[in-house]
């Protein structure tokens, strides 16, 4: 029967004339053969973009990292050189990383933390929440240049409106922002922060808070647990896979931040925000040293794997999966 | 007075409620104010954007600072398209590559996602393994022989670097949302297809896809916006102000600001809205797709 054969074929004796091509593709019948070749004749456009854009840059890239390469001509095997020189007798590459780390450890704890707060606000089904929840993702949406450029007036030390407001509240000496060395690091954290605390990560939130089962809460209302009570013995447990989710997110995002340093202040002044994206762009693409770059490059997935892992292994301390 | 004596059980019943109810109105109150401060800390940064945008070059300089210009110059968004810089040019050249870009990804991701959904063979977990595992590396490690391929085939200066690629799957992202999707979809429609005589393509084109259009929209959202913001791809391969997308071109003017000695700093924040209004727009219209997708994503992965 055809819908036998097609939903869940029938597991009977393995053809015995099951032909080379069906025991490629893993099939029985010469049904099963067909159905596995159309599959990965639709599968074809990824299987070949993997080959062109993944494997075969990926391999490259390791095999870049040895060498010495600029564009024009070939790559030159120099062996370890690269890492060498990143880990010893680069002067960019120690603080760049330092910076990408200190950006991360400010960003993270504020972009989650503050998408959180928001939903937890949004959660409380007052009047208008989809109209503020619609405001709160405008900034998410905003392309990175025009944020990068927008928050440069907004934050210019003289007439901007930030410090114009500073001084109106009685601060005579607002900081100099991104014009400033000490003040650029934080005030391209605060811009990243704006952006996205709003965005996804508070989606993600909201719709984790939507998953919190009622009778939770109103046990914890029977208990005479009050608001704060309940945020702290309720939500937040409940709410810990959505954490690790968005924070193992943030810390990707953490640490390729790029574009709004390089906008703002092309990762001055005097380097304050020179992070290890911005090192990686101005070693390959401005100075064309293809090879070193790839080096970098690798040094920047090995950070991320590494706490990609991290995180993965510790999250059983303090994630709680509902039976699990 | 009367009404204590008169009704004494009333009023037990409502003594411990009342602070409760005021506690709780209390609160109410003080939600609302923070969320108040909060639109103000999202809304004004753009408020005031939009108000610089509508500025003269005296106005955007003044001392003390204004916010409100004394008389909107909306020709500002006129001359901003006509300055010695192709603005305009921009905003077509990412159109062009917003379009094509998500046309690719949502041909061949939806191609893909059927693969891994609905068809069995050797390798395809394995594959799809892989698909997901491409999402964790950093797009730096792929950036740098991907510039020497492009380069070979002459590709350099060209949009074809920024599209191209996308229509070879569309990438992790786009083939998991689609396959969850999918996945969704009761097998039993496949089946009463193909019993009928419908091709494998043709169940994927006239019976899935149309099912598919909430995802489908979802997905071109996500598209958009990703493809519209993107800024290392178009600065690392465009080299020339003719063939720019609308964020190497804003970083470009911002960068020099004086077009022929004089300042455009009004029409550079003209130009910024008008980066971010159509992203807005279609935010707003189809918000709906966007934060199931999201949620879809966020939940389920």
């Amino acid at each position: 029967m055809a819908v036998a054969e097609t939903g869940a074929p029938a597991r009977g004796a393995p053809d015995s004339k099951a032909s080379l091509l069906s025991r490629l593709v893993g099939a029985q019948t010469p049904f099963q053969t067909k159905r596995a070749v159309w599959g990965y004749i639709y599968a074809a456009p990824w299987i070949l973009g993997l080959i062109i854009f993944w494997g075969g840059p990926i391999l490259a890239s390791f095999y870049f990292g040895f060498t010495e390469y600029a564009v024009i001509g070939s790559p030159k095997f120099t062996g370890l050189s690269n890492y060498v020189r990143a880990f010893s007798g680069d002067e960019l590459f120690w603080p760049s990383l330092g910076r990408t780390f200190t950006f991360a450890g400010l960003y993270i704890p504020f972009a989650v933390g503050g998408a959180l707060v928001l939903a937890v606000l949004l959660n409380q089904k007052l009047m208008g929440t989809t109209l503020f929840r619609t405001l709160f993702f405008v900034p998410h949406l905003i392309p990175a240049v025009a944020l990068a450029v927008v928050w440069t007036f907004l934050l210019a030390p003289r007439v901007g409106p930030v410090n114009e407001f500073l001084r109106a509240i009685g601060i005579s000496e607002p900081p100099g922002w991104l014009a400033s060395r000490d003040s650029a690091l934080a005030s391209v954290t605060m811009i990243n922060v704006w952006a996205a605390m709003g965005g996804n990560t508070m989606l993600i939130f909201l719709a984790g808070l939507q998953g919190v089962p009622q009778e939770l809460y109103d046990a914890a209302s029977i208990d005479g647990g009050g608001a704060w009570a309940k945020f702290r013995h309720v939500t937040l447990p409940m709410l810990t896979p959505t954490i690790f989710f968005n924070v193992v997110l943030a810390v990707i995002g953490a640490l390729k931040v790029f574009t709004t340093a390089w906008v703002a202040t092309q990762g001055g002044p005097s380097y304050a925000t020179w992070f290890f994206a911005l090192h990686i762009y101005f070693q390959a693409f401005q100075y064309f040293r293809l090879g070193y770059g790839s080096a970098l490059a690798w040094v920047l997935a090995a950070v991320l794997l590494f706490f990609t892992w991290v995180q993965v292994r510790y999250s059983r301390r303090w994630v709680h999966y509902e039976g699990g | 007075m009367a009404q204590t004596t008169l009704s004494n059980k009333p009023l037990l019943q409502q003594a411990p409620v009342f602070p409760r109810r005021a506690m709780q109105i209390l609160g109410r109150g003080v939600t609302y104010l923070i969320i108040l401060a909060l639109c103000v800390l999202f809304g004004y940064p753009l408020f005031w954007t939009l108000m610089s945008s509508l500025k003269t070059i005296p106005e955007m300089f003044s001392f003390p600072p204004i916010l409100i210009p004394a008389a909107p110059q909306w020709s500002n968004y006129w001359t901003v398209l006509n300055i010695d810089y192709p603005v305009g040019r921009w905003f077509m050249n990412s159109v062009l590559i917003v379009i094509l870009t998500s046309f690719g990804t949502l041909i061949t991701s939806s191609l893909v996602a059927y693969s891994f959904a609905r068809f069995e063979y050797r390798g395809r977990d394995i594959l799809f393994m892989i698909t997901l595992s491409t999402m964790m590396l950093p797009a730096q490690v792929t950036l740098i022989p991907q510039f020497v391929l492009f380069y070979r085939l002459g590709w350099v200066n060209t949009h074809l670097p920024l599209w191209v690629p996308h229509w070879f799957g569309g990438g992790a992202f786009a083939i998991f949302l689609m396959r969850q999707f999918f996945l969704t979809l009761p097998l039993d429609l496949d089946e009463a297809a193909l019993i009928d005589g419908a091709g494998y393509f043709r169940i994927f084109w006239s019976i899935l896809m149309p099912l598919c259009k909430p995802v489908l929209a979802t997905l071109a959202i996500i598209t958009i916006i990703a493809s519209w913001s993107d800024f290392l791809g178009p600065l690392i391969y465009l080299n020339t102000p003719e063939k720019f997308t609308v964020s190497v071109g804003l970083q470009f003017f911002n960068a020099v600001p004086e077009v022929g000695g004089e300042p455009m700093q009004h029409l550079l924040m003209a130009a910024c809205v008008m980066s971010m209004v159509p992203i807005i727009l279609m935010f707003f219209f189809g918000q709906r797709f966007f934060v199931q997708g999201i949620v879809m994503s966020g939940i389920k992965g």
